[in-house]
C-alpha cells in the first residue's frame, strides 16, 4: 500500500502521457499493421489477405519512384544541409561584423512552413515568369531552369527548397557546438600554428561529433516525413516524378480509397524510421551511459 | 645605425590587414545571404506588382508602379475551392487552433517534465521513452488510426479534435525540454521544498512554476510556430469549417481553374508566414534556444 | 543521555550499487555529529536517508523516539541546509523563510514572530525584502540556516554547507554555526569532507569510507588514536608519516630496513608478536630533532616555511618523512639532523588488517 500511494500524484499526472504512448503511438502502429494484412478498400475491414498488400506495394512502379525519390532527396538534402550549415556556422564563428544579422538571415526560412517554402520556390522556379525569365531578360538566352517541369530534375528543385529552409537550423546546432569548444583548445591550436581550416576539419569537427550525429538523425527523421513541401512545390509531379512514400500513403488513404495498401506503405515507413533511430538511440542512451560508468 | 633600425621595430598595436582570406570569407557569406534572402524579396516585390508587369518584367526588379491590388484580394476575396473569402477565415481558424493547443500542450508538457524530473517512479522512463520514440514516427503512419479514434469519441473534424491531435504530437518534445530544464535545476531546491512540507502540487505551483519562465517562453515559441505552420494535421483533422491558414493558402494557390494571379498568391503566402516570422524576429535568441532545445536531445 | 536520532541497520542501494550496508548510528540529544569522509563514501546518502529524501532499502530511522522510516521529510521535525543553499530564487528572503510555515498553514502573526527571531539571531534583518540573487554567498547561507531555524526543527541537517564559500567566509560561518549550536543546543548532523570543519565543530565525528563507519569518536580521540590506517591517513594535514616495519619482541624494537626504533613505551606492545609486520605511524609534530641513543641521522631534503610553523622533509629508508617545527626554526637543504619519535603519541597498525594495535 505504501508503495502504491507513494508518488500517487505523480502517477496520476503522468497518466495522459502513458495513455497516449500506449494508445496512440503503440496502438496505432499495431492497428496499422493488422489492417495492412487485409484487403481493406474504402473502409477498414478484417478480410485477411496475408502479405499481398506488401507484394503489391513492392511491385508498384509508383512506390519504386517514391522510394527512389526519398533516397535522392534524403541524400542531397542531408549532405546539403550539413555542408552549408557547417560552413555557415564556421563563418559566423569567425567574429565577423553583423554576426546577428547574418544569423537572422540564415535562420528565418526555418520559421516558415513547408507549404510557404514550397509555394515561394514554385514561383521563383516558375519556368515562364521565374528566374529563367529574368536571365533571358538580362540577355542570357541559353539559360535554362526548367526543373519543375523536368521529370529528372524536379526532385532536385525540392532539395533546393528544403536546403534553403533547413540549412539555418543545422547552422544553429553546429554553432552551439562550436561555441561550446573550450577557448584553450583554440589557444593551443594557434600556438602550434595549425591552419584554421585544418583545425576545423581535423580537430573541431570530431569534437562536435555529437552535434553532427544529432543533426543527421533529426534531418533523416524529417526526410521520411516529407509531404507538405512537395505537395506545395510540385504536387508530386510532373506526372508522379516527385512522389514520396508519405504522399503514396496519403493518396491511398484519402483519395484512392485503398486503405490496405496505405497501411502497408505506412508500416514500411515506420520500419525505416526505426532503422534510422534505433542505432542512434542505442548509442545515445545505452552505449554512452555505459561509457560514462 | 642602431638607432635608425630601432625605429622600424614593431611597436604598439599590430597594423590591421584585410587579408585575401577574410575578403573571400565576407564575399562568400554575402553570396549566401543573398541566396537566403532572394525568395523573401521576390515574394514581397511580386505581391506589389500587377499581373502585366509580372508577365513582362524581370522577377528580380522592384515594381515600377506599386500595386496594392493583390493584398486585399488575398485577405478577403481569393477563392479556395468554391468559397471566395480569402485568407481571413483561415487566420481566425489558425488562431482558434493555435492558442488552446499551445496552452494545453505546454501545461501538460511542464507537468509531465516536472513529474519525470523530480517524482519519477519505476517504469516512468519507459513510457517517456516510448512517447519520445513516437515523436519521430511520421504522422502519416498514425493519421488514419487516430482519425478512427477521434470519430469513435465524436470529435473528428472539429476544433477539439485538431487541438487534441496537436497536444498529442506536441507532448513528447515538450515533456523532454521541460524535463531537461527541471533536471538542470539544483536538486537541493526540490529537497528543501519537500522538507518545508510541500507536496506534489504545492511544490509545482509555488516553487517550480515561478522558475519556469525562460523554458516556458522557449516552449511557447516552439509550439506557436510548429502549430501555425502545420499543414497535414490541419488538413486531416480540422474539418472544412476549421481549416487553418496553411491549408487555405495551398487551396488558393493550387486552384485548377481561372487565371493564376501570382501577385495574389505571393501576398497570401506572406500573410500566412507573418505570424511565425513575427515570432521569429521579436524573439530572436529565444527562438534559437527553442529550436536548439527541441533538437539537441530530441 | 537519550538518543535524538537512531539509525538502525539501514541499507541503501541505487539499482545494483550498494551504497550503505547495515549501517547503524546513534546520535545523542544536543550532540553535534559530523559525518566525515572522502567523496563517494556514503555520508551524503546517509544524511538524505535521515532526512527522508531517499527511501531506504532496509532498516529503520528513529527521530525523537518516533519511527520515521516511512514518514515524509516534512513530518520528521528536521531542518536542512544545503551546499547549494537551495533558496527559492523567485521568492524574497522573507518568503523563503516563511515558505515551510505557510505550507503548514501557520498563522501570519506567529510566522512574523518566528522570522524576526531567526533574522535577529542570524543578523539578516536588512535582507528580508531582497531576492536570493541579490545576496552574497555568505548571506545566502545565513538565510538557508534561517529557514531551518524558523521551522523549530528538532534536528538540523547540514549537507556540506560551507563548501561553496571561500576560505575566509568559511571560517567565519563555521564560527557562527558553532555559536548557534551553543545557543540552541539542538541536535545537529553535519556532513563534510573538510577535516578542519569536522575537528572544530564536532562533539563526535564519524569517519566514513565505502559506506562503512570507520571510527566514531571525539575529534581528539580520532586525531590521537585513529582506529585504522585509513582514518590515520585521512585526518591531519600534512598527513601522518607511515613506515613499514617488523617487530622484534626480544628487545622491543621496530626494524625498518637497517634502522631500529625502540617502542617499549608504546601502550600496547604486549599485543604485538615477534616478527609481526606492522605500519608505524607518527604525526609530523611528534617527531623531535634531538640527538640521543635512539635517534636516527637524516638529511634535510626540502624545507616548506608556512609562517606559523615550518615543515621539514627528510626520508628514512626511502620513505619521505615530514616534520613540523616552529616557524622560527632555521634549517637548510642538506643539513644533517638527528630525529627521534615521541612513541607515546605514535600509532602502530597491523599491516594486514590495517587496524590499530
Amino acid at each position: 500500500m505504501y508503495y502504491l500511494t507513494k508518488n500517487l500524484a505523480s502517477k496520476i499526472s503522468l497518466l495522459p502521457m502513458i495513455i497516449i504512448s500506449l494508445t496512440v503511438f503503440v496502438g496505432c502502429i499495431i492497428y496499422s499493421f493488422i489492417y495492412s494484412l487485409t484487403g481493406s478498400k474504402l473502409i477498414p475491414a478484417l478480410n485477411y489477405v496475408g502479405f499481398q498488400q506488401y507484394e503489391r506495394l513492392f511491385k508498384s512502379r509508383k512506390w519504386d519512384v517514391a522510394v527512389e525519390n526519398i533516397f535522392i532527396y534524403g541524400f542531397v538534402f542531408t549532405i546539403g544541409c550539413l555542408v552549408i550549415g557547417f560552413l555557415l556556422a564556421v563563418l559566423i564563428d569567425q567574429k565577423i561584423r553583423g554576426e546577428s544579422l547574418f544569423r537572422t538571415i540564415f535562420l528565418y526560412p526555418y520559421a516558415m512552413s513547408f507549404v510557404v517554402t514550397g509555394l515561394v520556390w514554385k514561383w521563383v522556379l516558375n519556368p515562364t515568369f521565374g528566374l529563367e525569365h529574368s536571365m533571358h531578360l538580362w540577355g542570357f538566352d541559353w539559360f535554362k531552369l526548367d526543373w519543375l517541369v523536368n521529370r529528372e530534375l524536379a526532385i532536385y528543385a525540392v532539395c533546393i527548397a528544403a536546403v534553403w529552409q533547413g540549412a539555418g537550423f543545422v547552422m544553429v546546432l553546429m554553432l552551439a557546438g562550436l561555441r561550446g569548444i573550450d577557448e584553450d583548445i583554440w589557444k593551443s591550436l594557434s600556438i602550434e600554428g595549425i591552419p584554421k581550416w585544418r583545425s576545423y576539419l581535423f580537430v573541431i569537427l570530431p569534437m562536435i561529433r555529437p552535434m553532427v550525429v544529432t543533426s543527421i538523425v533529426l534531418i533523416a527523421a524529417g526526410v521520411v516525413k516529407v509531404y507538405d513541401l512537395i505537395l506545395a512545390l510540385t504536387s508530386g509531379g510532373p506526372g508522379y516524378a516527385t512522389t514520396t512514400p508519405a504522399m503514396y500513403v496519403m493518396e491511398n488513404f484519402f483519395s484512392r480509397a485503398n486503405l490496405g495498401q496505405a497501411f502497408a506503405a505506412s508500416i514500411i515507413m515506420f520500419i525505416s524510421v526505426v532503422c534510422i533511430l534505433a542505432p542512434w538511440a542505442y548509442y545515445e542512451f545505452y552505449f554512452r551511459n555505459k561509457e560514462a560508468k | 645605425m642602431n638607432i635608425n633600425s630601432n625605429n622600424f621595430q614593431p611597436n604598439g598595436p599590430r597594423p590591421k590587414h584585410l587579408t585575401i582570406g577574410r575578403i573571400g570569407m565576407y564575399g562568400f557569406i554575402f553570396m549566401c545571404a543573398l541566396f537566403f534572402l532572394m525568395p523573401l524579396y521576390v515574394m514581397i516585390v511580386t505581391s506589389l506588382k500587377d499581373m502585366d508587369e509580372i508577365r513582362s518584367e524581370n522577377l528580380l526588379y522592384i515594381p515600377k508602379a506599386l500595386s496594392f491590388y493583390a493584398w486585399p484580394k488575398a485577405w478577403s476575396e481569393a477563392c479556395t475551392g468554391f468559397v471566395c473569402e480569402g485568407l481571413k477565415p483561415g487566420l481566425i481558424n489558425s488562431i482558434k487552433i493555435t492558442i488552446p493547443s499551445v496552452i494545453v500542450s505546454v501545461s501538460l508538457g511542464a507537468l509531465n517534465g516536472y513529474a519525470l524530473a523530480f517524482w519519477r517512479f519505476k517504469g516512468a522512463y519507459f513510457f517517456f521513452g516510448l512517447c519520445l520514440f513516437g515523436a519521430f514516427i511520421p504522422y502519416q503512419v498514425m493519421v488514419y488510426p487516430l482519425l478512427k479514434i477521434e470519430s469513435a469519441i465524436g470529435i473528428y473534424s472539429s476544433l477539439p479534435g485538431i487541438i487534441l491531435v496537436h497536444t498529442i504530437f506536441g507532448m513528447p518534445i515538450l515533456t523532454l525540454i521541460f524535463r531537461n530544464f527541471y533536471a538542470s535545476l539544483p536538486i537541493d531546491l526540490f529537497k528543501a521544498a519537500r522538507i518545508d512540507g510541500g507536496n506534489f502540487i504545492k511544490i509545482f505551483f509555488y516553487v517550480i512554476i515561478p522558475m519556469s519562465t525562460p523554458i516556458t517562453i522557449v516552449a511557447v515559441i516552439l509550439q506557436v510556430t510548429g502549430i501555425w505552420n502545420d499543414f497535414l494535421l490541419g488538413l486531416v483533422f480540422a474539418g472544412r469549417d476549421n481549416q487553418p491558414m496553411t491549408v487555405q493558402l495551398n487551396n488558393i494557390v493550387q486552384v485548377d481553374y481561372g487565371v493564376a494571379e501570382y501577385n495574389v498568391d505571393m501576398a497570401a503566402t506572406i500573410l500566412t508566414s507573418l505570424v511565425p516570422l513575427f515570432v521569429y524576429f521579436i524573439s530572436g535568441r529565444w527562438f534559437v534556444r527553442g529550436i536548439a532545445a527541441g533538437a539537441i536531445k530530441g | 543521555m537519550k538518543n535524538s536520532v537512531e539509525v538502525k541497520n539501514i541499507s541503501f542501494s541505487y539499482g545494483k550499487t550498494e551504497i550503505l550496508n547495515d549501517l547503524s548510528l546513534d546520535i545523542k540529544e544536543g550532540e553535534f555529529m559530523v559525518l566525515l569522509g572522502p567523496s563517494g563514501c556514503g555520508k551524503t546518502t546517509l544524511l538524505n536517508c535521515i532526512a527522508g529524501l531517499l527511501d531506504l532499502t532496509d532498516g529503520q530511522i528513529w527521530i525523537e523516539d518516533d519511527n520515521v522510516t516511512w514518514k515524509e521529510p516534512k513530518d520528521r521535525h528536521i531542518g536542512m541546509v544545503f551546499q547549494s543553499y537551495a533558496l527559492y530564487p523567485s521568492m524574497t528572503v522573507e518568503k523563503n523563510l516563511s515558505f515551510g510555515l505557510r505550507m503548514m498553514g501557520t498563522a501570519k502573526k506567529i510566522i512574523d514572530e518566528k522570522i524576526e527571531k531567526a533574522a535577529n539571531l542570524l543578523q539578516i534583518n536588512e535582507l528580508l525584502k531582497r531576492k536570493p540573487s541579490q545576496l552574497s554567498g555568505g548571506q545566502r547561507q545565513r538565510v538557508a540556516i534561517g529557514r531551518a531555524l524558523v521551522r523549530d526543527a528538532k534536528v538540523f541537517l547540514f549537507d556540506e554547507p560551507l563548501s561553496n564559500l571561500d576560505a575566509k567566509l568559511r571560517a567565519e560561518l563555521r564560527y557562527e554555526i558553532k555559536k548557534l549550536h551553543r545557543d540552541l543546543s539542538n541536535t545537529m548532523i553535519y556532513v563534510t569532507h573538510d577535516q578542519i570543519e569536522a575537528m572544530t565543530l564536532a562533539d563526535r565525528i564519524s569517519v566514513m569510507k565505502d559506506g562503512l563507519i570507520q571510527q566514531l569518536d571525539t575529534p581528539k580521540q580520532i586525531y590521537n588514536k585513529p582506529a585504522n590506517l585509513f582514518v590515520a591517513g585521512f585526518i591531519g594535514s600534512p598527513s601522518m608519516n607511515f613506515l613499514n616495519a617488523k617487530f622484534d619482541k626480544s628487545n622491543q624494537n621496530l626494524i625498518i630496513g637497517k634502522r631500529h626504533i625502540n617502542i617499549s613505551k608504546y601502550e600496547n606492545t604486549n599485543d604485538l608478536i615477534d616478527d609481526q609486520q606492522v605500519v608505524f605511524g607518527i604525526r609530523p609534530e611528534n617527531i623531535i630533532i634531538d640527538k640521543n641513543e635512539n635517534s636516527i641521522l637524516c638529511k634535510v631534503e626540502l624545507v616548506e616555511p608556512m609562517g606559523a610553523d615550518t615543515l621539514v622533509w627528510t626520508s628514512i629508508e626511502g620513505t619521505p618523512i615530514s616534520i613540523r617545527l616552529e616557524g622560527s626554526s632555521n634549517y637548510n637543504l642538506n643539513d644533517e639532523i638527528n630525529i627521534s619519535f615521541d612513541i607515546n603519541k605514535s600509532s602502530i597498525f597491523d599491516s594486514k588488517s590495517e587496524e590499530r594495535i
